[in-house]
């Protein structure tokens, strides 16, 4: 969490950390959600929404590397109404968007929070990218790192930025496991080895009873605890 | 003064949202008419002494001290393309943001509350100018490079063009660059007397009409 | 009556004005022409009155300055046409020739102002203006379309700026500028791409404020797009004079 960025030039919002609104108010906590393509960060932000949506004041920003096909995504999947996701253009570099340059996605929050909010939480999801793509702190107060079994069981390993410093590291897809011969046991104990006490989950959105991102869920909600605190 | 602000405020990594936006080049390179380094010149040539004047002539005339909101109207009137004006206001409050938390002033604080949803970038760029210290000229320059720069850096993505191609065109162009960036300076001296009409209109059929196209495509790499 | 010749060319101005003539049309108490500018009453239309200008198709040459102007007073209405496109064509005297048209529309007055094409010949220098005042209101029909050479020949100079303020605040400020010594990049992929036809056509009417005309694509090189007022303005390209009118015609038929 970082929520030691109290800036306050004139109450407006013209820094992008500040807990709170130009009214006053506590903003909503906002959680990124990074990692490789195809790993399943749609698939994850759509099962959290789903979880949380009938208890928390929700939203949801993307970041695509082709404008809106993740947003298109969510909103195929109705997981939220479409005036709670919106799509910020990244002009071929997500990274970018999410670490470098944040203002489209500060002023993508803001508007959220301005025309569907008060809101509790928005899911800042980024375009799938590479293993060096984290959030800036100025964007989001806390992030998820999410790799798959599929994509090689060496990625824990082999460590990067998202690997090794994200709040949450998200192991996806695990029921593909037996069949691309990924080795779980390894890839835990790799994790641990590159992030100490940093939590890790193992999941697959796969399973019966929709509840495959539990363990995530619990996690946000232990965010959020802490966030309102 | 400092003669270095400049280039904190012209850097492409000032974190003020353009690198998503190309400038008209998306548009123009699947029109084909961008296909390497010689078109990639000519359409920065074309866009530096259209949009690149009007801006840079924008710009001066904030950082003179020009009234912000009839400069605001004097871009709108010169920017039909309602694609464009949106793509304008989303860039001047990304760089609202970036220049209050790098240069805090209370001219661009009155602005933002003014245009909460942004107004035109090369306004918010003169009076960042003037917050950080700058000048006229310097506004100026910011805004003929940018005009140049983003289309040969989004190009580079498009086209995979070789990037020594890019800058090299950029290189060619700077003479053409200071001459505009002079000339935009001059006018807004005389908008200080004669009022904001009095600054260039100088248009770019292409880039208004490519701006309509780029704006209704489902997929695209840039956001104008 | 004849315009003042000098060496540095002819100065001519034509005048028109309209008012409403207190039975349902409009009159033209002011229809004044000099030298080679002759405006012409023809034939009215309901609670419109009609002006042709004649003659202007010689000129202007370089080194003339021709003047329009044309006022509709509050609730009148008139539509302005042209007998033939104007040329532009190289002169005895130096310099550039001058053409400015100043026009202005006083509240619920409407002005139809559809010439003929301007055409920009090799050799010619024309610096056109066209500045348009409109009271709120009022309600407005502007073409202008430029054709850069004779069939098979360079194009002249032009640089052509239109200025429409409404109710004194800008609401459409373009200039473009074509032909040789030109400013870089006329010719080229962010501006005319090789076209030599390109038109503008302005319609403002009050009821756009609460409902804007919807951006529309006419083709690859051609816009409708509503502006930051009560404005739809069409933006067209076209390889020729024939093409471009066509679709100008067809986008003033749409906006009803």
């Amino acid at each position: 969490m970082h929520l030691d960025h109290h800036h306050s030039h004139d109450g407006a919002a013209a820094v992008s950390a500040d807990a709170h609104r130009p009214d006053g108010r506590r903003r909503a906590l906002r959680i990124g959600l990074g990692g490789p393509v195809g790993s399943g960060k749609t698939a994850t932000v759509a099962a959290l929404c789903r979880a949380l949506r009938d208890e928390l004041a929700l939203a949801v920003v993307t970041n695509d590397i082709y404008t809106r096909e993740d947003a298109e995504f969510l909103l195929r999947e109705a997981v939220l109404p479409p005036e709670r996701i919106t799509a910020v253009e990244t002009g071929a570099c997500p990274h970018t968007a999410i670490r470098d340059d944040i203002s489209a996605n500060l002023e993508a929050v803001e508007d959220l929070e301005d025309e569907v909010g008060p809101l509790d939480l928005i899911l800042v999801e980024s375009g799938g990218d590479n293993l060096t793509a984290t959030f800036s702190k100025g964007l989001v107060d806390a992030q998820i790192f999410v790799i798959d079994v599929a994509g090689g069981d060496d990625i824990p390993r082999k460590g990067g930025p998202g690997v090794t410093t994200a709040d949450l590291l998200v192991v996806n897809k695990t029921d593909l496991a037996p069949h691309v011969g990924s080795d779980l046991g390894r890839m835990a104990a790799d994790a641990k080895a590159q992030r100490a006490e940093l939590p890790v989950v193992f999941q697959s959105l796969r399973a019966e009873d929709g509840d495959g991102v539990k363990d995530v869920v619990a996690w946000v909600r232990e965010q959020l605890t802490a966030w309102a605190a | 003064m400092s003669r270095a602000a400049l280039l904190v405020l012209a850097d492409g990594r000032f974190p003020a949202g353009g690198h998503a936006h190309s400038g008209g080049a998306e548009a123009a390179v699947k029109a084909g008419r961008i296909t390497g380094a010689g078109s990639l010149e000519e359409f920065c040539r074309g866009r530096l002494h259209t949009t690149g004047l009007v801006s840079a002539s924008l710009a001066a005339g904030a950082a003179l001290g020009l009234d912000p909101v009839e400069l605001d109207g004097a871009a709108d009137a010169r920017t039909p393309s309602p694609a464009l004006r949106v793509a304008a206001r989303k860039l001047g409050r990304q760089l609202m943001r970036a220049a209050r938390a790098t240069w805090p002033s209370p001219e661009l604080d009155a602005l933002a509350q003014e245009f909460p949803k942004g107004a035109h970038q090369p306004v918010v760029l003169g009076l960042a100018a003037r917050a950080a210290g700058l000048g006229a000229e310097d506004a100026a320059y910011c805004a003929v490079y940018e005009s140049v720069s983003g289309p040969a850096s989004a190009t580079v993505r498009l086209l995979s063009l070789d990037p020594f191609d890019a800058t090299g065109v950029l290189a060619r162009l700077t003479p053409e660059l200071d001459r505009v960036a002079r000339q935009a300076v001059e006018a807004a001296r005389c908008a200080v007397g004669g009022g904001v009409a009095a600054l260039p209109a100088a248009s770019a059929p292409l880039l208004e009409i490519g701006a309509e196209a780029h704006a209704a495509w489902a997929v695209r790499l840039f956001a104008s | 009556m004849a315009g003042a010749v000098g060496v540095a060319g002819v100065r001519a101005v034509a005048r028109i004005g309209a008012r409403p003539d207190g039975r349902g049309g409009t009159a033209l108490p002011t229809l004044e022409s000099q030298g080679p500018l002759a405006v012409r009453r023809t034939r009215a239309s309901g609670s419109e009155a009609k002006v042709m200008l004649v003659g202007a198709m010689s000129g202007p040459l370089g080194g003339d300055h021709f003047t329009v102007t044309a006022d509709v007073a509050d609730g009148a209405s008139l539509h302005v046409g042209s007998a033939a496109a104007t040329i532009a064509l190289p002169g005895q005297a130096k310099g550039e020739a001058r053409y400015d048209v100043r026009l202005s529309v006083g509240e619920d007055g409407e002005l139809r102002w559809l010439p003929e094409q301007l055409i920009s010949a090799n050799g010619s220098e024309l610096y056109l203006t066209t500045r348009v005042a409109l009271a709120p209101g009022a309600r407005l029909t502007l073409r202008e379309e430029q054709v850069l050479g004779r069939a098979n020949e360079e194009p002249g100079r032009l640089t052509s700026r239109l200025t429409v303020l409404l109710d004194g605040r800008p609401l459409l400020d373009q200039e473009l500028s074509s032909g040789p010594g030109a400013p870089g990049g006329w010719d080229g992929p962010a501006v005319l791409a090789g076209h030599r036809a390109l038109g503008q056509l302005l319609v403002v009417r009050p009821e756009f404020a609460r409902q804007p005309v919807e951006p529309r694509l006419l083709g690859p090189y051609a816009a409708l797009t509503p502006l930051a007022g009560p404005g739809a303005l069409v933006t067209a390209l076209a390889p020729d004079a024939l093409h471009l009118r066509r679709t100008l015609d067809e986008a003033l038929r749409s906006l009803g």
